[in-house]
């Protein structure tokens, strides 16, 4: 069947059954393949993409239930934007499965609270796995891209010399 | 990991492997036995070598760009930053504009120099790569040098070069690489080419050495197997049987035919195969086949009743099996001393499999067409992988074409002496035929239910002490599966990833009476190397036992060990202690609510000392401020050794915390995140890293930084009072075990 999305602000024509979760349509339809399969049952978070600016784990969302939403994926945050910004310059990502997710769900955090403290930022991205172990460097660039200032115990310089 | 993945030896490349000639010519030769016509574009090595003369590891564009290829895979580690660093260095590359891009599959040109065949493991991207990187980099500048010298008529000495610009300062000429590339291809590569002194480093060791691939991963647009699309792709899944061993003895494919977008569903060795339009129909296909399976030979037993079995051997029981023997792994004086005496400590310690549960699920894309195949997918042995597809479509292994994409994680898995999911894709693409690609998706549950788990592991430890609080007497027994029993160079002798990390201890050195065995019963679980092997468990052995005697003997842990690793000649042991401990603060009190605890380990060549504080919250252990010293050699890339650090860190803590997998009557009872607990944002430690000083030639730091991290907890525990911790992970009632 057909259902029409509002996709990166584009009005999309996907044919897929009115219970495929919008993951798959993205990824196998949309060929959008930043978003991420990890889980399955919104567990993980590499799946996070942004409903009306809500974050939502796209495996567990048919796309019935999003006729009407304005979805936003990691495609549409162009690569400057601060947060971007910040986790490239922190050296976030190692593997980088989860890194779409993370950015979404901290997309998602700084639209609402510009400047989280640990705790908002605690209770904003524990849905969102890594299994690299990023979470500190995530923090850091988060803060960095909200304007305030974090420790880096964890940098090279201070690692280096000693 | 011994054998297979022993040790890396650097030896020095002949002018040959150094610079590649005869590779590069090799590699030409992999697109022989492949269709070109079925395979078309996606033969991505028929692409020509323009500038071959810098041999496998270099290419140099028109416009100057240096390209570093790496025989390695990336799936986090970050060994392409720091493989890249050092031909650059040699080079005088310009950092800032140079590319990383993967190696295809080739035994000749690309072997991993520890291992022998291609692969990445063992934590020796860096290590055994050095030299080899070292003499490419140097060996392409002299060729550039000399490039500048015969076209502006200078001497080769008087040349320097800089950032990629070849310069002669008293004639003010100068060029960019790009401008000489040609000349300087046609240069006779140097037989020995001339290498830094390290102490003119100007890249190793420094904050520029920083990840080329943040920006990718961080768009969306780093490409992974999940994200591969071809033309005519199918997609599958396979229903696999429920037990380890068990084998499909019927099924019915009706149900699953009926689902829009299933193409096709048969019988392959491992399950039954749906292949599909698109991975939801192959989900929801997969789902309604109905299976009936083979038992008989599945492995039925449950963790409960394996461990139990590995208790009562340990306990002295006879094994079942007459071939199963006790191994000595050390033994020093009279063993009948190991027994008697009054122990200071006789304690069992139980360590349960353990899933990789990499972010990626396993995944793997292959197209066969007759006897020709290509692999596309994050290949962590890629020459194995050749071997084994080559055994199941009937070509020569040089034939097969792997092109290795990253992967989103593997921590071992990926490392399959089988090439047990790439084996599963490339016999459904050999069904499918005709070159269509096939993307084999495994589920998060299809994953973490498949085995290849870190063994499940029990040590019996009885320690006695001399007069001065110090292990006078040392008994082990360490009863575990094999891991290299699946080896394709055969069970080994000895199998040490079982053992390693005990083996080789400074406590036993210290120790004058030792009596250490291991004995490796089988079970029908497939095992696997799990980020760093054999020290997951010896570590927090070793480590936690020391808390335990110096608490008996009344020494400060610290205080203790420094004494173990004088008596022992640890040098290295003591560098980090000494400087985790200073870092730490040990010798002030910690942060109101917080215990430390300490742990060091060696492994991998490198040498790491953990400081974790630790509070318990609603039971559960919480860590915050971990101070990590490490002893790596030579640090290349300085903040990914701190990356590493960090990650295995948290690696390490997740699986103390929470990990395990269960088995119930042989079914794994753990299939997802719901019952597989792992470590969140907010339970994830603040860790600091500190890199030792050293001009010694790099070791190891993917797995260096996991295995101390357990045994510093259970020590910051005893430290609060908390009884000895005698099994893993700490925290017991969670999830599936919370609502049995
Ligand atoms: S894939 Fe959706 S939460 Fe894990
Ligand atoms: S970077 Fe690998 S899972 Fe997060």
């Amino acid at each position: 069947m057909t259902t029409t999305l509002n996709i990166n602000g584009k009005a999309v024509s996907v044919q897929a059954a009115a219970d495929t979760p919008l993951l798959w349509v993205l990824r196998d339809e949309l060929l959008l393949t930043g978003t991420k399969y990890g889980c399955g049952i919104a567990q993980c978070g590499a799946c996070t993409v942004l409903a009306d600016g809500q974050p939502i784990r796209s495996c567990s969302t048919p796309i019935a239930a999003l006729a009407s939403a304005k979805i936003t994926t990691i495609e549409s945050l162009g690569g400057s934007s601060p947060l971007q910004v910040a986790w490239v310059a922190n050296d976030v990502p190692q593997c980088g499965y989860c890194q779409s997710g993370q950015l979404m769900s901290a997309t998602a955090l700084l639209a609402q609270t510009p400047k989280p403290t640990d705790e908002q930022i605690d209770a904003a991205m524990s849905g969102n796995i890594c299994r690299c172990g990023t979470y500190q460097r995530i923090k850091a660039a988060i803060k960095e891209a909200s304007g305030q200032t974090h420790p880096k115990p964890d940098m090279a310089k201070s690692a280096a010399k000693v | 990991m011994n054998s297979f993945f022993k040790t890396p030896v650097l030896p020095v490349p002949t002018r040959r492997q150094a610079l590649g000639i005869g590779a590069t010519l090799a590699g030409g030769a992999l697109l022989i036995g492949c269709s070109p016509n079925a395979l078309g574009k996606m033969m991505s090595l028929g692409a020509k070598h323009d500038f071959d003369a810098f041999g496998p590891f270099i290419k140099v564009a028109a416009d100057g760009t240096v390209t570093v290829v790496s025989k390695h895979i990336e799936f986090g580690q970050g060994n392409h930053a720091g493989l890249a660093a050092i031909a650059a260095e040699e080079m005088d590359a310009d950092w800032d504009k140079l590319k990383v891009e993967q190696a295809p599959a080739n035994a000749g040109a690309y072997a991993n120099l520890g291992m022998g065949v291609q692969g990445t493991g063992g934590s020796s991207a860096i290590s055994n790569s050095w030299m080899q990187l070292r003499n490419a980099g140097a060996a392409a500048r002299a060729m550039f040098v000399q490039a500048a010298a015969t076209t502006w008529g200078v001497p080769a000495k008087d040349i320097s070069v800089k950032d990629g610009v070849v310069s002669h300062v008293a004639s003010g000429k100068q060029a960019h690489f790009g401008e000489l590339v040609a000349a300087a291809a046609k240069v006779a590569p140097p037989q020995k080419p001339a290498l830094k002194d390290p102490k003119s480093f100007t890249l190793i060791g420094t904050d520029r050495v920083r990840r080329k691939d943040s920006a990718a991963k961080s768009t969306g647009t780093a490409r992974f197997t999940q994200d591969v699309h071809l033309p005519h792709m199918l997609t599958a899944m396979v229903a696999h049987p429920p037990r380890f061993g068990a084998t499909v003895a019927s099924f019915d494919a009706s149900a699953a035919r009926k689902v829009p977008g299933v193409v096709d569903v048969f019988q392959i060795a491992t399950g039954v195969a749906v292949v599909a339009d698109n991975t939801w129909a192959a989900r929801k296909g997969r789902d309604a086949v109905v299976v009936k399976w083979d038992e008989t030979k599945a492995e039925k037993r449950g963790s409960d009743q394996l461990r139990a079995e590995f208790t009562a051997l340990a306990a002295g029981k006879a094994p079942a099996d007459a071939k199963l023997a006790w191994k000595p792994f050390d033994s020093k004086g009279d063993a009948s001393m190991a027994a008697g005496g009054t122990a200071a400590v006789e304690t069992t310690y139980d360590f349960p499999y353990l899933a990789h549960a990499s972010m990626e699920p396993l995944d793997c894309v292959a197209i066969v067409d007759g006897h020709s195949a290509k692999l596309i997918h994050g290949s962590q042995i890629p020459t194995v992988d050749q071997l084994n597809t080559a055994k199941i479509v009937g070509a020569l292994p040089g034939a097969i074409e792997v092109e290795t994409l990253f992967a989103g994680g593997s921590f071992g898995r990926r490392a399959n002496f089988q090439s047990d999911y790439a084996a599963e894709c490339v016999h459904i693409a050999k069904h499918v035929g005709k070159g269509r690609p096939v993307k084999l998706v495994w589920t998060r549950e299809d994953d973490m239910a498949a085995g290849y788990y870190r063994p499940l592991v029990h040590h019996a430890v009885r320690v006695t002490l001399d007069k001065d609080g110090f292990p006078a007497a040392w008994r082990q027994r360490v009863v575990t599966q094999s891991i290299m029993k699946g080896s394709p160079t055969g069970m080994p002798k000895f199998d040490d990833t079982a053992v390693e990390g005990a083996k080789g201890s400074p406590y036993l050195k210290a120790t004058p009476i030792v009596d250490a065995q291991v004995i490796l019963p089988d079970a029908g679980v497939p095992v696997l190397w799990w980020r760093s092997v054999g020290a997951t468990h010896t570590a927090f052995v070793m480590e936690h036992t020391i808390d335990q005697l110096a608490k008996k003997a009344g020494k400060d842990p610290v205080a203790y060990r420094r004494v173990l690793y004088a008596k022992a000649g640890a040098d290295r042991r003591l560098a980090v202690l000494n400087l985790a401990a200073d870092k730490a603060g040990w010798d002030k009190p910690a942060p109101a609510g917080w215990t430390r605890g300490v742990a060091v380990h060696e492994s991998f060549g490198s040498v790491v000392a953990h400081v974790a504080e630790v509070k318990l919250v609603n039971g559960e252990p919480r860590v915050g401020r971990v101070v990590v010293a490490i002893d790596c050699g030579t640090a290349i890339a300085p903040d990914q050794v701190a990356a590493q650090m960090e990650g295995g860190t948290c690696y390490g803590l997740s699986a103390a915390l929470f990990g395990k997998i269960t088995l119930k009557d042989g079914q794994v009872q753990e299939r997802n995140f719901d019952g597989y607990r792992v470590l969140r944002h907010n339970e994830a430690p603040t860790v600091e890293t500190y890199i030792l000083p050293s001009s010694k030639p790099p070791s190891g730091v993917g797995e260096p930084g996991v295995p101390g991290i357990a045994p510093a907890v259970a020590n910051a525990l005893l430290a609060m009072g908390q009884p000895p911790t005698t099994s893993l992970p700490f925290v017991k009632t969670w999830g599936l075990a919370a609502l049995s």
